[in-house]
């Protein structure tokens, strides 16, 4: 899943083959799967019934909004936490 | 019982191993989990192996459904990590390997807390080898810290152990009831081991410094043979549904903003055991069945990561994630069996942490913790993130790091191979797994609507991945220490020290001076009474001597008369 843009100052690969990841169009083409898979797995929640065991799980598309959601909040806040925690990799030699 | 205690067989087989060298050693390394396994498969449930000791009776193969669970786990973990190692030269490595594989049999099989000490230190004092074997000095001191903190443990238990058996007079491995000193002692020591919150740090510390191959044993035996011991002896406990799910949040907060990719499987390891710790405090025949079972997946698939690591390690001589990247173009088959391992930890369907891990989250959301199923869920989704996403991402795709090197050797693709087929094997067909578990089992894995919400879950965690990544949002690798609780010991601690020393000094000259001073002030005191100027030492005129002997005289005289 390398981005398009990781690959604007490696123009030319280092061992002069092309590999699958070096275009960017197969790069996109992953993302537009996993949209798409997305897009299936909410979509099939119309014909599959989901059993309740609690009421926060009721919630259409529950599992998909809360994964999506815990990921964000989950690197955001780490992110954050470097401001507090991040220190040079020789910190403990000194 | 016509089979031999299965430490035994390892035991003898690290003697074998360690006066042998070349192809008769890589054989005899690779028939010991063969021949162990064979040993087990002959052991009858029930009591074995009895010694006495003084008062007390040590049972040293103690075999129910439990103690054959992990006893063949730990065979198979063995097996895959000889292979993986096979290309190793040195002496000390595959003896204290094999030792400390014996030693995990020793604690699963022990039947009464004597036993079971012995092998906890055992474990300890062996596998600390597999890290100073890295022979460079940040592994060297990380190893000490590891032995200090491992033997400490030990301590504790044994502290435990001895009051437990002073107050109740038994040593039997049993439901112990967490209350009073000697049942907190033996639950502490434990919890050093498996990794309790603010306790865990002696592993994120040692495992990323151990040799590419050491890591991966190391990963298999210590923490699960504590696990084991809890679901022994504390299996109910409820304070242990709340450690297992603060175990299983903190690390994936680490994990996202860790470079070096084995710490990040190292902080991924406790979050997994984190699931098993939980099972075991809900305590249902449904939690401790998916806790020995996450344990089973568990051992396999985090041996596959760490072996991909190593492999990258071995190959590289790069570990941190800030330094590599692109690889799957020189190590496709490491790129793809890492991705296995990924799947496998991130609970894909028919991969083995989906059959697994989900019995966990059904046995917390029925008994009535939904925050813990929340938090449990959220692990779920984290866990995917940062071992299943950020680890083949950054090693093996990501930024094009230049580097170009060889596959991973055949020995270690090998071991990859048979790791990453029971991976798939549990997941598709987990039923013989399930056979094993200790309790009957009552649950299907494979539902439409457990596909579904795993599916959604884990697709919505990537396009998270994916939308951090294409707007930037997502933290980079950066060369850096995160500060966790080993802050306490490495810097705190010696800081204090340095403070209070400081401090002696300060008092010390302090202390010299004042006495300095008032000694000087008695010695000029002395010297006006006694110096060559002072009263007592002035010389007399002998006149006034007949003086004063006449005028007494005289007294004496006139006091007789009187």
């Amino acid at each position: 899943m390398t981005t398009p843009s990781d690959q604007s100052d490696h123009g030319k690969p280092a061992d002069g083959k092309r590999h699958i990841f070096d275009n960017p169009k197969n790069v996109w083409r992953i993302i537009y799967a996993l949209h798409a898979i997305c897009a299936v797995s909410i979509l099939a929640e119309f014909f599959i019934h989901r059993h309740v065991y609690h009421s926060w799980e009721s919630l259409f598309g529950f599992y998909g909004i809360y994964g999506f959601v815990a990921c964000v909040i989950l690197v955001l806040f780490a992110k954050e936490m470097r401001r507090v925690l991040m220190r040079r990799e020789d910190y403990y030699d000194e | 019982m016509s089979s031999v205690a299965p430490f035994l067989v390892f035991f003898v087989g690290a003697i074998l191993v360690a006066v042998t060298s070349g192809v008769p050693r890589a054989i005899i390394l690779l028939a010991i989990p063969v021949i162990g396994a064979a040993n087990l498969l002959g052991t009858a449930p029930g009591v074995g192996g009895l010694v006495s000791l003084f008062d007390y009776t040590l049972i040293l193969v103690y075999a129910d459904k439990l103690s054959l669970l992990f006893g063949y786990l730990f065979h198979l973990a063995a097996f895959i990590g000889v292979i993986f190692s096979l290309h190793v030269k040195d002496r000390v490595q595959p003896v204290a390997a094999i030792l400390y594989s014996g030693s995990a049999m020793g604690v699963v099989f022990a039947g009464d807390l004597i036993t079971l000490f012995v092998f906890w230190e055992l474990l300890a004092v062996t596998s600390v080898f597999l890290i100073l074997a890295r022979q460079s000095q940040r592994a060297t001191q990380a190893a000490i810290r590891y032995l200090l903190i491992q033997v400490g443990s030990g301590f504790l238990l044994l502290a435990g152990i001895l009051i437990r058996a002073w107050e109740t007079g038994s040593i039997t491995v049993e439901p112990i009831a967490l209350e009073g000193l000697s049942a907190w002692l033996i639950f502490l020591a434990i919890g050093i081991k498996c990794c309790f919150p603010l306790l865990h740090n002696w592993l994120t510390d040692a495992y990323p410094e151990a040799t590419p191959t050491g890591t991966v044993f190391l990963s298999a035996f210590t923490t699960k043979v504590a696990v084991y011991v809890l679901a022994r002896c504390f299996a109910g406990t409820e304070l242990l549904v709340y450690i297992g799910a603060t175990m299983a949040m903190f690390p994936i907060f680490y994990a996202v903003i860790e470079n070096d990719l084995r710490r990040v499987l190292a902080y991924s390891l406790i979050n997994q055991v984190g699931f098993m710790v939980c099972g075991i405090g809900i305590g249902t025949a449904l939690a401790i069945n998916g806790a020995a079972a996450h344990a089973f997946s568990h051992v396999i698939y985090k041996a596959l990561l760490f072996m991909s690591m190593g492999a990258v390690l071995y190959r590289t001589g790069k570990i941190n994630g800030s330094e590599l990247g692109g690889l799957y173009k020189s190590m496709p088959w490491t790129a793809g069996f890492c991705i296995v391992g990924a799947a496998s930890i991130s609970a894909f369907p028919l991969f083995s942490g989906f059959i697994s891990k989900s019995m966990v989250l059904t046995a917390a959301l029925k008994e009535g913790h939904p925050i813990v199923w929340l938090a449990l869920l959220f692990a779920s989704a984290g866990v995917f993130h940062h071992a299943g996403i950020k680890i083949p991402y950054f090693a093996f795709f990501a930024h094009d790091s230049g580097i170009r090197t060889k596959e991973a050797p055949p020995n270690m693709l090998i071991a990859m191979a048979l790791a990453a087929a029971i991976c798939i094997f549990i997941g598709v067909y987990p039923w013989p797994l399930y056979s094993l578990l200790p309790f009957p089992v009552d649950y299907a894995p494979y539902t439409a609507e457990h596909v579904l919400t795993q599916s959604q879950l884990l697709f919505f965690s990537a396009l998270a991945f994916v939308w951090l990544n294409l707007t930037h949002l997502y933290p980079p690798e950066l060369p850096s220490v995160n500060i966790d609780a080993e802050w306490s010991y490495r810097k705190a601690l010696p800081a204090i020290g340095l403070a209070v020393l400081a401090i002696g000094r300060r008092v010390r000259a302090v202390a010299l001076r004042t006495a300095t001073r008032v000694l000087r002030q008695i010695h000029a005191a002395i010297y006006r009474q006694s110096g060559p100027q002072g009263a007592l030492a002035r010389t007399w005129p002998t006149g006034n001597m007949a003086f004063w002997t006449t005028v007494v005289l005289a007294m004496v005289l006139i006091l007789s008369y009187v």
